[in-house]
């Protein structure tokens, strides 16, 4: 005989689901925390790469599951094929790279336990990947206390530089600063920050307020959304009625897609009040609807519309290999420059080990197909020209503004006086 | 005009709660069935409308045809759910939620597989783009149509539970069972109805929320803790009591978020629900039942 709730049960039915649910969403929640990892079982001494054959292991440590897979998984597209090219031009100090993929599960943790594996079981040569700050923090530690190297390719907050780790997309520097120096020179006087509730957003948003407190600009309005806020009618309604010259949106992921379509159906739009994106790239525009973002404004290093025979070749080669309809963005294109660069490391260290290779590595170049890029060796970035562009109706990326010279990296920004004291 | 424009944003997200936690309010409230796969069902509705944006080429029709349709196919994937796995365990509340959050995981991988990892977007019929201008307050029209939906849907459920004959049946089987058996009615077609219904629902508000935000694999689980949330406070298996709760909530978070910010208003919420329940576990509106169990 079957039992229907009355409603003591009910209650007690109620409060009991009310109690599992938040240890559900507690237990997401717990993903995004930084942790720091210690790896008890591994040891610094002596690497286990083995170059006596005529091949090499590199390791591939993207996300290919979970809610980061949408990004990464691109990444690791234009990794294998990086390596594919490469391979097919001779390998690396003649030696066939053999690639070993690991997903990492948008997990920092479980990055940290894959990082781990690759170095010691593996016996990798180096590894590519990570996206979120949260998983290159819980692997930093890895690649340092098994002095090995990792190959970063998403821009970030800056304020860090490892020895075990090259830093490929962009630092604050190359980024952030000349995406508002390029809003100072249009006039703009004040400022809402709109961001995900995260450490990228937050430290950005530091570095924003300290440099417009130096420039005389106003910071009309800070707004943090928790990652994969959906419902923006408030964080809009403020916005709007705030009127600023311009919206600086660091905002990652799906909170994108709401937010922008949210401004535009609340009757806003670039015309009135431009917003500058730095972490929406061509694939992401598709899902918001070009209708919703047309003529807003992105900061990066590279657009799939960047006039060099190196983007054309690569842009033509990523398409004829996954599809005409795949566009290539930013982090596919420093990912893809990461392979090369390394290649480049390893060829004049005429040694895989990691401490001939940090040695080499300054100075290193590779005509990429952002353009000419260089190793700095004292914080392991890059040199890269900065951009601004504007999102045209064809779903792309198109630049109104580009910074003269590829511009030093600088993670700590101590070249800045205004910077002082942000670390 | 800020207050008015806040308060049309909570009554805004208290229709879109509403929608959400309107089918959970039939399948966990009339039925104790807690299922964790309520969001897979609006992800599936949402995927609905991409594929029917796709197949019916006026951006202005595919709204209207979608809407039905993800109706059927939230109500199909929930009649599929009730006759295979919910059936075996109508008095295990518990096991429920286990079962269906697994069926919550493996429809996500589904539709990952199906569809590709990164999210689509469908695109807003052009009727329904900007905003209404009411004495400077603009009102986005997105935001009314589901406000009308939301209220649509719940007349719809009201009336077709107070004045039909399977109205009549699903309330005689939720409040004692036994009895509904013993006077003719046959409680296994009933609960596969109110199955497919709250499904249905589900699906009606999936695809709703693709005028609001992308669609992904992951839609279903941002909404699941907030319709439950909902349900909850508004006390189990009352249509009434999610009707105010929803826009209570919903108010709730604007006018939070309006003083404070997104997430000390989400955390915020939580509490006063947590506090609400420890004054009135029963929720805003207590059931009444002559069950004899």
């Amino acid at each position: 005989m079957r039992h229907r709730p009355t409603s003591r049960p009910a209650a007690r039915l109620a409060v009991t689901s009310l109690a599992a649910l938040s240890v559900l969403s507690l237990a997401a929640c717990g993903a995004q925390v930084d942790s720091p990892q210690t790896e008890g079982s591994a040891s610094a001494a002596g690497s286990c790469v083995d170059t006596s054959g005529d091949s090499v292991k590199v390791g591939f440590l993207n996300s290919l599951s979970g809610t980061m897979a949408i990004s990464e998984q691109t990444v690791h597209d234009s990794l294998q094929l990086a390596a594919a090219e490469i391979n097919a031009d001779g390998g690396v100090l003649g030696k066939q790279l053999e690639i070993v993929t690991e997903d990492g599960q948008s997990e920092p943790t479980v990055f940290a336990e894959k990082a781990t594996k690759l170095i010691t079981s593996d016996c990798v040569a180096a590894v590519f990947g990570g996206w979120t700050s949260a998983s290159r923090k819980a692997m930093l530690p890895v690649f340092e206390s098994n002095d090995s190297l990792l190959f970063y390719p998403v821009q970030y907050e800056g304020l860090e530089s490892s020895p075990n780790i090259f830093y490929t997309g962009a630092t604050t520097n190359q980024q952030i600063v000349p995406a508002l120096d390029y809003l100072a020179e249009q006039g703009v006087t004040s400022l809402f920050l709109v961001g995900s509730d995260y450490v990228f957003p937050r430290t950005a948003n530091k570095i924003i307020n300290a440099y417009a407190q130096a420039h005389g600009i106003e910071i009309v309005g800070e707004e943090y959304a928790p990652l994969g806020h959906t419902d923006f009618s408030t964080i809009v309604n403020k916005v709007k009625s705030a009127d600023a010259d311009a919206v600086f949106n660091t905002l990652n992921g799906d909170s994108n897609v709401a937010f922008f379509k949210e401004y535009t159906n609340a009757g806003l739009s670039a015309e009135d009040m431009p917003v500058l994106s730095v972490s929406i790239a061509e694939e992401e525009i598709g899902g918001i609807g070009v209708e919703n973002v047309v003529g807003q404004l992105t900061a990066w290093n590279y657009y799939e519309t960047v006039e060099s025979p190196e983007n054309a070749a690569f842009v033509e080669a990523f398409k004829a290999e996954y599809g005409q309809d795949r566009p290539t963005s930013d982090p596919m294109e420093a990912a893809y420059t990461s392979l090369y660069l390394w290649r480049e490391m390893v060829e004049k260290a005429e040694s895989f080990a990691v401490a001939d290779v940090q040695e080499a590595a300054d100075g290193v170049t590779y005509d990429a197909p952002e353009g000419t890029v260089v190793v700095d060796g004292d914080n392991h970035h890059i040199s890269k020209t900065s951009l601004v562009g504007k999102i045209g109706d064809d779903g792309l990326i198109h630049t109104e503004w580009s910074s003269e010279e590829p511009i030093e990296p600088d993670p700590y920004l101590e070249g800045y006086d205004w910077a002082d004291g942000l670390s | 005009m800020d207050i008015l424009s806040q308060l049309f944003a909570g009554l805004s997200l208290g229709s879109v709660l509403l929608l959400a936690a309107l089918g959970l309010a039939l399948t966990f409230g009339q039925m104790g069935v807690i299922n964790m796969a309520h969001g897979e069902f609006m992800m599936a509705g949402a995927y609905t409308a991409f594929v029917v944006q796709g197949v019916v080429s006026g951006a202005g029709v595919s709204l209207l045809v979608a809407l039905p349709l993800g109706f059927v196919v939230g109500g199909l994937l929930g009649l599929l759910l009730e006759a295979t796995l919910i059936h075996r365990m109508y008095a295990r509340p518990l096991d429920t939620l286990l079962v269906t959050w697994g069926v919550a995981l493996v429809l996500q991988q589904v539709a990952r597989d199906v569809f590709g990892a990164p999210n689509v977007d469908v695109s807003a019929p052009t009727w329904l783009s900007g905003a209404v201008e009411i004495g400077g307050l603009a009102l986005p029209r997105t935001r009314l149509f589901i406000l009308g939906l939301a209220v649509a849907c719940v007349v719809a459920l009201t009336l077709l539970l107070r004045a039909t004959p399977l109205g009549r049946r699903i309330r005689a089987v939720v409040q004692n069972r036994d009895l509904a058996e013993s006077s003719g009615i046959s409680s296994r077609t009933t609960d596969r109805i109110t199955f497919f219904l709250g499904s249905g629902l589900a699906g009606i508000a999936g695809v709703a929320l693709t005028l609001l935000g992308s669609v992904g694999p992951t839609l279903g689980t941002s909404y699941i803790v907030d319709a439950f949330l909902v349900v909850v406070a508004g006390g189990i298996g009352q249509i009434k009591g999610t009707v105010v709760a929803a826009l209570s909530l919903g108010m709730m978070q604007a006018f939070f978020e309006y003083s404070t910010t997104a997430s000390v208003a989400k955390v915020l919420v939580f509490v006063a629900v947590v506090a609400f329940l420890q004054v009135r576990p029963q929720g805003l509106v207590s059931a009444r039942t002559r069950s004899l169990a």
